[in-house]
């Protein structure tokens, strides 16, 4: 295996070390739990494997019982013996899925590991079978492929996957805002308010429904709510929208260099933008005042996980005073997280993993707490070191100044707890 | 391609891991791509294990793809072996891996490692996760054993085959078996694959016979055994009561020792008297639907009906493997066996049967739980609640007094249902209640009690009818409102009315 390789990001001090090597990480498929509980009219059709339908059953857990709008049309023997008939099982599954749910607007057909090694166009799957739904279901495609993505860049996947069906915007039309990255209802909300009173007007990509109308072109000004999006902002670039580089809304000083960017790019007023978010900056520090006792000059380490680590790890240090030791991220964007390495300062970025020796260097350093994946938790805990699992970042609100305390309390519980047993 | 939403089982590999992981100094090497690595979180988190699964992952990316797949996976084997230093490597490929031309078993061999290396096939396009445990440890019996001639054999011991990782109460199960094998005098030999090294394996033929706790598991390497080596195995399962005396006689008769010591165990199960308590009356001829893997879905099918008193008005299991044992059975209950995967059959079998309670894996649990029906859960796949700190067996007289309290439990204790009966009417005892344990979400569960649009030709009920069938209590209407309809049905009735409703009870009985 390679040996890491290093290199200094554009422009900042932060250090940037990239590890081949065995990789305990989740597949872009795991995106499908959260997207369509997001996305209301759409259904995730994995075609792949026992494997791939195993793992969404891990992952989604009791939620596999609420008339989720997922499923795994499974590979047999037969359809890897020739291409054709593969294509014709394929139109047959989704005929009877659309039959039995006649409300779906939107299928998406996700591409898995298998059907990717097969060559399995579903692409093409995705054109011949919207042709045969026409007026009733639009098929799109992506992949979420471990092999191509790692958990959250399925997400990436699915967006870009809808950013190539958007309309395209009048010439001339007036300059709007675009967030993209699926946040929870009510971040979304809060958002929401956040703009009207700015005056800025904005679409949530994805919104709760996929209505694909949202037109996109040169006045699209596009501010990412997440950092996993290469590829949807690519898609967008492509269509003419152009980027505001910020930093991401975790936080108060998060948020609000969130918000601020937009307000330069749209050229709101700094008073107006002030008395917007004045109110809510104050309610959001005086939320983080609470934890800071609990994690102030704590040290913490970062598997990689979802790509929110460095702007998780830029939260934890400036606003809660923690010691942030290595930072494990599966990929890192050096554009799209730019505004935070420069916040972050001097500190290692390490990209991929080697598991082992991550292992191995959390050992050695001992931090007080490690962020890392339900397969290390456990393991690590036995070994006398506190952990707070990665993913329930992903799945809880944590964005905008009104969750901020509540990120902060999901790193000082697991220390609290620590402290608080006594068996 | 099969549309699926649930799966019973994992895939085969996912098998091998739990036969893996249940071992001392082994360590699997799986040629896979990333995103595999979901599989470690059902040891760490469901089983809540303290280490890691002793399995390395290549976790092969696209941009690997190509003739650096091979490269990769004899680089993850190299390092693997290094840094865990096992006393046998496993190699082995899931899903994807096995559409690329690596071959892990061959690539493994050429390293020249100074480990023993025991390659695995894992068909993961036509089996499934108990196939891949099973045939795991048939190869590991098969390849690491060492023969000793029948006579040579320390009398009076046995191999205990079957408990693994992730294995339903299996870490309980065994100790209630080492209990009884202790009580006979007989010697455990080697408990595999829990526990057991690869130097344990090839002691296996040191035992004069073996004890099978989970056919799904262990019948493959037990019944090479047999047939190879002449070492015997038993046959009955010891969950229940009955089947943990017979377990006792057919253990005691393959070591050639008095079962009376073992029997007189069953001193201190409870579950006899319990169930022969008057309190327990009210369970007789409780409506019970058994699904399942095979082996405890048979077990408990003998328990409701001989132990429990209940009727078994459905039986089935997902494993296509072990089916016939499930036909067999069915067959004595007059049913015909339910073998599917596909939760959907088994939940459309559920509603048409009406039962009082279904006993079945965690996805039978949420049937129910929509269903409004009382549920136990007898048989993996189970959810984390169901691998739980305190001692629970499901074999041996332990076994049956845990199994008594858990399936009891969920169903309204008989002075509840009294008292229901009574106070039909009463604020505190309303339809609408539901049962306590239930919740508040289930308050409309019944769906089916609702009065619906009947569909063209089904007798429609009259309004008296319709109340009357409301002061019914709630968990036995289901079975009232179908036994009217198909008694009015086969009379031509066009409407049902009182007396239809008392001339079909009359009919069915209770």
């Amino acid at each position: 295996m390679n040996a890491p390789t290093t290199c200094a990001a554009e422009g900042n001090s932060t250090e940037i070390v990239r590890d081949p090597g065995q990789r305990a990480v989740f597949c872009g498929l795991t995106g499908i739990v959260w997207l369509h509980r997001k996305i209301e009219d759409a259904f995730f059709l994995v075609v792949g494997s026992r494997t791939c339908a195993h793992l969404i059953q891990s992952a989604a857990g009791v939620m596999i019982f609420a008339e989720p709008r997922f499923a795994t049309a499974i590979l047999g023997e037969r359809d890897l013996a020739g291409m054709a008939d593969a294509n014709e099982e394929l139109d047959r599954v989704v005929a009877r899925l659309l039959e039995r749910r006649p409300e779906i607007r939107t299928l998406f057909l996700v591409g898995s590991c298998p059907s990717e090694v097969i060559k399995l166009d579903l692409a093409k799957a995705a054109q011949r079978l919207s042709r045969d739904h026409v007026g009733r279901t639009r098929v799109l495609s992506y992949s979420g492929s471990g092999i191509e993505t790692t958990f959250t860049q399925g997400e990436d996947a699915c967006l870009a996957s809808i950013v190539h069906e958007l309309p395209v915007a009048e010439v001339g039309a007036e300059p709007e805002l675009l967030v993209v990255g699926a946040l929870a209802d009510v971040v979304e909300d809060q958002f929401a308010r956040l703009f009207e009173q700015l005056g800025i007007p904005v679409q949530f990509l994805p919104s709760r429904r996929v209505v694909l109308d949202t037109p996109v072109g040169p006045n699209t000004k596009v501010l990412l709510a997440q950092p996993f999006l290469t590829d949807t902002l690519a898609a967008l670039e492509k269509r003419g929208a152009r980027h505001i580089a910020a930093p991401f809304p975790l936080g108060a000083e998060g948020t609000e260099g969130w918000l601020r960017a937009p307000a330069q790019a749209f050229g709101v007023d700094p008073a107006r933008l002030e008395d917007t978010i004045a109110l809510p900056r104050a309610r959001a520090r005086r939320a983080l005042e609470r934890y800071r006792p609990a994690l102030g000059g704590r040290r913490i380490a970062f598997f990689p996980d979802s790509q929110l680590e460095p702007a998780l790890a830029r939260f934890l240090s400036r606003e809660l005073g923690m010691r942030v030791g290595e930072i494990g991220t599966p990929y890192c964007n050096r554009r799209i997280m730019g505004p935070e390495l420069e916040l972050l300062g001097e500190s290692t970025v390490h990209e991929g993993c080697d598991v082992e020796r991550q292992l191995d260097r959390v050992r050695a350093s001992r931090p007080d707490l490690t962020v890392c994946g339900l397969g290390l938790a456990n393991p690590l805990e036995a070994e006398g070191l506190a952990t707070k699992w990665s993913i329930e970042l992903v799945f809880s609100p944590i964005q905008g100044f009104e969750q901020a305390g509540d990120l902060a309390e999901l790193f000082a519980r697991p220390l609290g707890r620590r402290e608080r047993l006594a068996v | 391609m099969e549309l699926t939403l649930w799966t019973y089982e994992g895939p085969p590999h996912i098998g091998a891991m739990r036969i893996a992981t249940a071992m001392r100094d082994t360590h699997l090497v799986l040629h896979a791509p990333q995103g595999d690595t979901y599989a470690d979180l059902l040891f760490t988190m469901i089983e809540r294990r303290d280490a890691r699964p002793p399995v390395t992952y290549t976790t092969f990316q696209a941009r690997d793809l190509g003739s650096d797949t091979a490269e990769l996976f004899k680089n993850a084997a190299r390092q693997a072996v290094e840094r865990h230093r096992p006393a046998l490597l496993l190699v082995g490929a899931s899903c994807t891996a096995e559409l690329l031309q690596d071959d892990p078993g061959g690539l493994a061999k050429t390293l020249g490692l100074n480990v023993p290396v025991l390659p695995l096939e894992l068909p993961a396009y036509q089996k499934k996760e108990d196939w891949g445990a099973a045939e795991t440890l048939y190869r590991l019996v098969r390849g690491l054993h060492r023969p000793v001639a029948p006579e040579d054999r320390a009398p009076k011991t046995c191999n205990i085959l079957g408990p693994c990782a992730l294995g339903f109460r299996h870490r309980d199960d065994v100790a209630e078996v080492r209990a009884i094998l202790a009580q006979l005098g007989i010697a455990v030999n080697v408990v595999a694959p829990e526990g057991a090294s690869p130097a344990d394996i090839a002691r296996i033929g040191e035992a004069s016979f073996n004890v099978v706790l989970y056919p799904e598991i262990a019948d493959t390497a037990a019944d090479w055994l047999e047939r190879t080596h002449k070492q015997p195995r038993t046959r009955t399962v010891p969950i229940g009561v009955g089947a943990t005396r017979d377990f006792i006689a057919e253990v005691a008769a393959l070591a050639g020792v008095d079962p009376a010591p073992a029997l007189a165990l069953e001193s201190q199960c409870r579950m006899p008297w319990y169930s022969r308590s008057i309190d327990s009356t009210y369970l007789t001829g409780k409506r019970v639907f058994i699904f399942g893997d095979a082996t405890h879905a048979v077990a408990a099918a003998r328990v409701a009906r001989d132990e429990f008193g209940f009727e078994v008005v459905g039986l089935g299991t997902y494993s296509r493997t072990h089916a016939r044992a499930v036909r067999a059975a069915a067959k004595e209950y007059g049913l015909e066996a339910l073998v599917t995967d596909d939760y959907l059959e088994v939940e459309e079998a559920i509603r048409a049967a009406q039962p009082e309670m279904v006993l079945g894996t965690q996805m039978e649990r949420h049937v129910a739980k929509r269903l409004g029906m009382a549920c136990a859960v007898i048989s993996a796949p189970a959810h984390v609640q169901d691998y739980p700190a305190r001692r629970s067996p499901q074999m041996g007289f332990e076994g049956a007094n845990v199994l008594w309290d858990s399936w009891v439990h969920p169903l309204t204790m008989g002075l509840e249902e009294h008292l229901l009966a009574m106070f039909r009417e009463d604020s505190e005892f309303h339809d609408a209640a539901g049962p306590s344990h239930l919740g508040k979400a289930t308050v409309a569960a019944p769906a089916n009690d609702e009065p619906k649009t009947e569909p063209d030709g089904a007798p429609c009920w009259d309004a008296d009818a319709e109340a009357e069938l409301k002061k019914i209590p709630f968990f036995v209407r289901g079975k009232a409102r179908r036994n009217t309809e198909a008694f009015a049905a086969e009379r031509g009735a066009a409407s049902i009315t009182l007396d239809t409703l008392y001339e079909a009870k009359a009919h069915y009985g209770r």
